[in-house]
């Protein structure tokens, strides 16, 4: 049989089967919805808020403040454009970086569309914001900073307790997009000092289309949809029973071995970057060498384009991501690998090795034995290479 | 995305991988926004095409086109070889994904570019 090996869980992850076990009663016996009174109904509003107690517990925050959404997406439109709508009479001005996950950045062009005004802060060359940068941007209609926790592209992982701090000293609301971080290292909203935390259940293992989002006590926000008085009236729509019990159950998977996990990932992330730059010339590291999060390894191949590196691996079983133009949906390259200021061809030849819980060192082995021939096949047809 | 088998084969084995020595023409195009790059070389005799060969730094279907138009464009003449467009190296690869069809189609524009190197130079020469 042909070897799979998938190194994109950055992507997405697949369903522990222990999360798939627990959410499975809650598809049949455990159909009810939370909103009735009946016994079906608070059978299935007890797995609700023990979720979210669990959730809660996790995030070092109160129950009260967990609100399921349907993703990391809806989580951070939610908080953006939530914040930026209620807040109106304060200010019409969001600060948030130039490396934010396409969710955060769109929703600020959103609300440019209605006479909000964007800062977007630059990063340095390892994808770090600027402290200074922010305290400078922040002014007297500032009403939300949104800076992610860690980058899903490069792994950097943003100093958000000092960020915060700043917001916080100015009264302005501070929301982080944890969908990287959660789940792979731990997540404290006090330690962090966030109003806001987006997260994402299919990124640690969990189902698809669920998320949560972590709103401080206290935060003014609007909701993006009208209904019933789900989730505190902030999120109306019969609640996915199956698939937040899911989330938890996955979140408290992640924790159950978070730092032996940590250490693991980050043994094979080390490991394969020593190999595979052994054994393969001119490679070159993009994001931050050490704050970074520890599954996460994206490396540039000088001369060779992205897609058909990832075209290459595909036909020997490996999945991997790029940066390249082509695979950005946009036919521009990534614009993390352009705020950080990589050279244009350098990001076209960019790959994101993303590690997870299937991999092992004998997957390193395995990649750094079929790499080198693909480099130096694709380099060989290179009008940009020379040794 | 999906790549047609034949691009998929060219793109495996490509045709006329690298540089002819003292070529009679070259043309080299490259996408500024996406940031591919080709250069194909040429060699003419009697005014045909005798010999082609390409290098690539680019997406599948731009290794693709490349090879393909080195084997549409050998042996054709001059005249016959202006007339190769994006449309007929597409279709010589059964088809590119739509997004792909301006973006990593730029082997016919490299050809075209390296006939007119040919003409200039023999202008020159003359």
């Amino acid at each position: 049989m042909e070897r799979k090996i998938y190194l994109d869980h950055n992507a997405t992850t697949p369903v522990h089967p222990e999360v798939l076990e627990a959410m499975l009663p809650f598809y049949q016996e455990g159909f009810g919805n939370a909103s009735s009174i009946h016994s079906f109904g608070r059978e299935a509003k007890v797995a609700l808020e023990e979720s979210r107690e669990k959730v809660a517990k996790f995030l070092n925050a109160d129950p009260l403040e967990i609100y399921f959404t349907s993703g990391g997406t809806e989580s951070d439109n939610l908080a953006v454009k939530g914040v930026a709508w209620a807040n109106k009479k304060k200010g019409n001005h969001i600060i948030t970086s130039q490396i934010e996950h396409h969710a955060v950045l769109e929703s600020c062009k959103f609300l440019e569309k209605e006479g909000y005004e964007t800062t977007y802060l630059p990063v340095d060359k390892y994808g770090l914001v600027d402290h200074d940068e922010l305290k400078k941007s922040i002014k007297r209609e500032t009403v939300l900073v949104s800076i992610m926790h860690a980058n899903n592209e490069v792994g950097t992982i943003q100093p958000i307790a000092e960020l915060a701090g700043l917001a916080k000293e100015k009264g302005v609301y501070f929301h982080t997009d944890a969908v990287q971080s959660t789940g792979k290292m731990k997540i404290d909203v006090n330690e962090l000092n966030v109003d806001m935390l987006s997260l994402s259940a299919h990124k640690f293992y969990g189902p698809k289309g669920v998320g949560a989002l972590y709103i401080r006590r206290g935060v003014r926000l609007t909701p993006l949809a009208h209904g019933g008085h789900h989730e505190k009236s902030r999120r109306a729509g019969t609640e996915n029973v199956p698939g937040i019990v899911g989330l938890a159950k996955a979140l408290e998977i992640a924790h159950s071995d978070m730092q032996e996990e940590e250490r693991r990932l980050k043994s094979l992330t080390e490991t394969f970057f020593k190999k595979v730059t052994e054994r393969i010339p001119d490679i070159f590291l993009n994001g931050h060498p050490v704050l970074r999060i520890p599954n996460t390894l994206n490396l540039s191949f000088k001369g060779v384009e992205g897609e058909s590196i990832i075209l290459n691996l595909d036909l020997k079983g490996i999945g991997v991501a790029s940066g390249s133009a082509c695979t950005s949906g946009s036919l521009e390259p990534s614009h993390v690998l352009s705020a950080m200021r990589v050279p244009g061809d350098l990001a076209q030849s960019s790959l994101r090795f993303s590690f997870g819980r299937s991999n092992t060192v004998d997957d390193v082995a395995y990649v750094v034995e079929v790499l080198p021939e693909i480099i130096s096949k694709l380099r060989a047809m290179s009008p940009i290479y020379q040794k | 995305m999906a790549y047609s088998a034949k691009v998929m084969e060219h793109f495996q084995n490509p045709r006329n991988v690298g540089e002819i020595e003292n070529p009679d023409g070259v043309g080299e195009i490259g996408n500024p926004v996406c940031g591919d790059i080709m250069k194909l070389y040429i060699r003419v005799k009697d005014d045909r095409v005798v010999d082609a060969k390409f290098k690539t730094f680019g997406c599948g279907a731009a290794i693709a086109t490349s090879s393909m138009i080195t084997e549409l464009v050998k042996n054709k003449t001059l005249e016959e070889a202006e007339k190769i467009s994006r449309q007929s190296v597409a279709e010589a690869l059964d088809g590119l994904p739509a997004n792909k069809m301006h973006c990593s189609n730029l082997a016919a524009d490299a050809l075209h570019k390296a006939i007119e190197d040919y003409k200039n130079r023999k202008k020159k020469n003359e």
